[in-house]
């Protein structure tokens, strides 16, 4: 057993009153007192979540654009401009999942955002796919990120950084600003608007306590995860692994599949979908009592699927959940809850978006 | 550090239970069943009149993080549940020995209480 690692924001952490737990081999907060009251927080006014466990890798050398485009399923010759961001798979050669992640276009090639638990295998695997490339991957421990992410959370980082106000408050969604060593992109993983800043290490907590003063919560792991899935996002791990097709976890649009482009994993998408892709990912809604949880059977037509995220959703008031199930599967299904098959609604995704019911 | 009243009597599964002045027991979770659940967002309470032996499930509390069963710590029949819990699960966070009591139970055997855990013994059981 090695020690949790800490991110340069543990101190500040501790001083909010955080809970903290181990996640992906880091020590992070979980919640600072009530992750339901962190949850409406962000769906309201504005929070801020440590985010430096995942990791930034920037990618250089004269290959960079042309790697990228094999390595991952969505096409980097979308990025038109500095600072574009992009959602993609990375997909191993049976077409599942090794990670998903947002690689942005910087002045020097590519800046890729991956998942915590996954940077091991997935820094393994792309040195593996770089033979015979021009390319260099540069791992930046140098930088934390925090996601500043709600209604007034855009505000209220221009608030804090008043000189970069016209720059930020002009960002379209998907799209970054780089500022010396700084990066402060309009993307995020809650269904609210908001900014995941990338920051020096040094000079992390002294961010923090800004945001703070400016009346930025901090926030925990817990509604991290209650957000994302209100919002629909995939977790990986969870919704999707290596085992999984990214066809069978609402991952379909983020493939490019111009003509011609051969990124890894395509052969096996394109059997996949010449036999009928069985599985499809949908919402699930239990509107009575009870809560939905990860690994709960779903039975439609006596076929089953299986719910990959469930919870309490903070914002409806009722219980929610990602699931994968029979293609087929129409307008309800059965989760089995406990020993109790209970009738659920199936419905498309996002749940909320923007602090409001969007399902039918 | 969780609260454990010294008044109370508690079982290893994190019921506290207290005897009341008419003979019946009031059962709810400890300050440290809630820390471990986090915030809470339904519980299913017994049937009044049920009768329950023993460590026999009583009801299920359900966190945003997780569903936990709760058991009936003394053996006897259901007098009553507390509605407003019910309606309020945040109670159990917020008043875990007070507005946030599960249900009263008519203990069978009166005695079955002497042999529950007291608060030392509780504090020693989860580490406190």
């Amino acid at each position: 057993m090695t020690a949790p690692k800490r991110t340069p924001l543990f101190d500040a952490h501790v001083a909010s009153g955080a809970k903290m737990v181990d996640f992906a081999g880091w020590e992070m907060p979980i919640h600072y007192g009530s992750q339901l009251k962190e949850h409406e927080i962000v769906r309201s006014d504005a929070g801020m979540f440590d985010v430096s466990h995942m990791t930034v890798v920037d990618i250089t050398g004269s290959d960079a654009k042309v790697w990228l485009q094999k390595l991952i399923a969505n096409d980097v010759a979308k990025l038109g401009f500095e600072g574009k961001a992009l959602y993609s798979g990375m997909l191993n050669e049976q077409g599942g999942v090794v990670d998903d992640l947002i690689v942005y276009l910087t002045a020097t090639g590519y800046r890729m955002v991956i998942n915590a638990g996954t940077t091991e295998k997935d820094l393994a695997w792309m040195d593996k796919q770089s033979a015979g490339f021009d390319v260099k991957l540069q791992v930046r421990r140098d930088l934390a990120m925090l996601a500043v992410q709600g209604p007034t959370a855009i505000a209220k980082v221009c608030s804090v950084k008043p000189e970069l106000a016209d720059a930020i408050q002009a960002l379209k969604v998907f799209q970054g600003l780089p500022s010396g060593d700084w990066f402060f992109a309009r993307t995020g993983y809650t269904g609210e608007d908001g900014l995941e800043i990338m920051i020096p290490a040094d000079q992390a907590i002294t961010f923090f306590d800004e945001l703070k003063a400016a009346g930025v919560a901090p926030i925990g792991l817990g509604a991290r995860d209650t957000l994302r899935l209100e919002a629909g996002m995939n977790l990986y791990g969870h919704d999707m692994d290596e085992t999984v097709s990214p066809l069978e976890a609402g991952m379909g649009w983020t493939i490019a599949w111009t003509e011609g482009r051969d990124f890894i994993g395509r052969a096996a998408l394109e059997a996949q979908k010449a036999a009928g892709v069985a599985m499809k990912q949908v919402g699930l809604v239990l509107e009575g009592r009870g809560v939905l949880r990860e690994g709960q059977k779903v039975v439609v037509d006596g076929a089953e699927g299986i719910i990959t995220s469930g919870t309490f959703s903070p914002t409806l008031k009722h219980s929610i959940a990602i699931a994968r199930v029979p293609a087929a599967t129409g307008a309800t299904a059965q989760v089995d809850l406990r020993g109790t098959l209970t009738e659920v609604r199936v419905v498309k995704m996002p749940f909320v978006r923007n602090g409001k019911k969007v399902f039918e | 550090m969780s609260n454990i009243p010294a008044e109370l009597k508690y079982v290893s599964s994190h019921e506290w239970l207290r005897l009341e002045a008419d003979g019946s027991v009031t059962v709810g979770i400890t300050e440290h069943a809630q820390e471990l659940l986090g915030d809470i967002v339904f519980v299913e309470l017994p049937a009044v009149g049920a009768n329950l032996a023993a460590d026999e499930q009583a009801g299920v509390v359900e966190s945003v993080k997780a569903a936990s069963d709760v058991y009936a710590p003394i053996a006897g029949e259901i007098l009553e549940v507390n509605a407003e819990l019910e309606a309020n699960p945040e109670l159990a966070n917020s008043e875990p020995y007070a507005a946030g009591w599960f249900f009263k139970i008519k203990p069978a055997n009166a005695a079955d209480l002497d042999g529950l855990l007291d608060a030392a013994a509780y504090a020693a059981e989860i580490g406190a």
